[in-house]
């Protein structure tokens, strides 16, 4: 018969030490939109690694579609900045919300 | 009533110009961003900065930016910025400007700040033809590609521009397209830090021109080709890093390039000391 030798203390020595999850938070982000600056080019509801923005029914003074945050995912939001990085009429920008 | 927002670039903008002038999907406006980006980052004072530019759609760029900024002649914005160099050292000196502008026109004055290692950041912007004018072909269009002058495509050979300015001894070669928006924001904070000639390679999409020819409908189709087709290689062969819109060929970005050559303020200094100790 074979024993295992089962030491808990030392496959957490060995191994990767696990994350406390009560130590983290994750990044919570409001969207701005300056709606009279877009120019509806799409970049930022394309790229958006969440999939917060989609193209809203507002037409702004030049005759295009600005981007709106979507219904229910106002949350989603963490704060990457790529909407940010990627809208090239300075259109966009995100804030990040600190509540400690 | 509309509540005023500010976007946190304004600072470094003159905003009452916005919105600017650049087409629905045009890169330009991903180039300003990544340059107000780099030196709000950069420890260079923000008076220090100075952004020169010749002609052409790129070239009304500095005009957004709310920095020392010079619109010089066509294809001359190099001569401008060497000379702004070369009196006043301590001046961080960009240049931003198109392919049209800096290689075709331009094309002898780029080729001899490389030559020398002048100490500038060129930052040239591809959109492959003339953008401004209505997109005639250039010497950056792909073989194959077609243009408004060249609509059963090209047959000239294009030019490869990390290759000509890596063969000329540059400090720093980078491509990247508009896409990665990190990436160049990076680049551009690394390349001002370098003495010596830096070149940045910017691929950017032209929607109303070469895409309407090329079978990219709008600026979107043109960046996920770009999201689809770059490769991120930065130990690449650049003799093989021709562009071609066929899909055949990746489209290869990175840093190619980062070698240590005195630069030409430095010998320079050198060279006015040692001539003073001589009686």
């Amino acid at each position: 018969m074979i024993t295992i030798d089962f030491d808990s203390e030392k496959i957490y020595k060995t191994g990767r030490t696990p994350i406390n999850l009560q130590n983290f938070r994750k990044p919570l982000g409001r969207v701005h939109i300056i709606a009279e600056r877009c120019k509806e080019c799409g970049y930022c509801w394309t790229y958006c690694p969440k999939e917060v923005l989609e193209k809203s029914d507002y037409v702004n003074k030049n005759g295009y579609h600005p981007p709106r945050v979507k219904k229910g995912r106002e949350n989603d939001c963490v704060a990457c900045g790529m909407c940010e990085a990627i809208c090239p009429d300075f259109a966009i920008f995100v804030e990040e919300i600190k509540n400690e | 009533m509309v509540e005023e927002i500010v976007h946190p670039k304004d600072a470094y903008l003159r905003s009452d110009r916005f919105p600017h002038i650049w087409c629905p999907g045009c890169g330009l406006g991903i180039v300003l961003k990544s340059y107000v980006d780099a030196i709000s980052k950069l420890d260079i004072p923000y008076n220090n900065h100075v952004l020169v530019s010749g002609i052409g759609c790129t070239a009304r760029l500095p005009g957004y930016a709310n920095v020392d900024s010079y619109h010089t002649t066509h294809g001359r914005a190099i001569p401008f910025a060497t000379g702004l160099k070369i009196v006043n050292p301590e001046l961080q000196v960009t240049v931003i400007s198109g392919d049209g502008d800096l290689f075709n026109i331009g094309g002898n004055h780029i080729i001899h700040a490389a030559r020398r290692n002048m100490d500038l950041l060129v930052v040239c912007v591809n959109n492959f033809n003339y953008g401004m004018t209505g997109g005639q072909h250039g010497a950056t269009t792909p073989e194959g590609a077609r243009t408004s002058t060249t609509p059963y495509g090209n047959i000239e050979h294009s030019f490869n521009l990390p290759y000509i300015m890596s063969s000329l001894g540059a400090s720093y070669v980078a491509r990247w397209t508009s896409l990665h928006v990190r990436q160049l924001t990076r680049s551009i904070m690394k390349a001002m830090k370098i003495r010596g000639f830096s070149f940045i390679e910017v691929i950017s999409p032209c929607p109303p021109n070469f895409g309407k020819y090329n079978r990219f409908s709008d600026g979107l189709s043109q960046m996920q080709f770009f999201y689809e087709n770059s490769v991120l290689d930065n130990n690449a062969d650049l003799s093989e890093a021709y562009i071609d819109f066929t899909g055949k060929r990746p489209l290869i970005v990175g840093e190619f390039v980062h070698r240590i050559r005195p630069s030409y303020i430095d010998l320079e200094k050198e060279l006015i000391r040692k001539a003073m100790e001589e009686p």
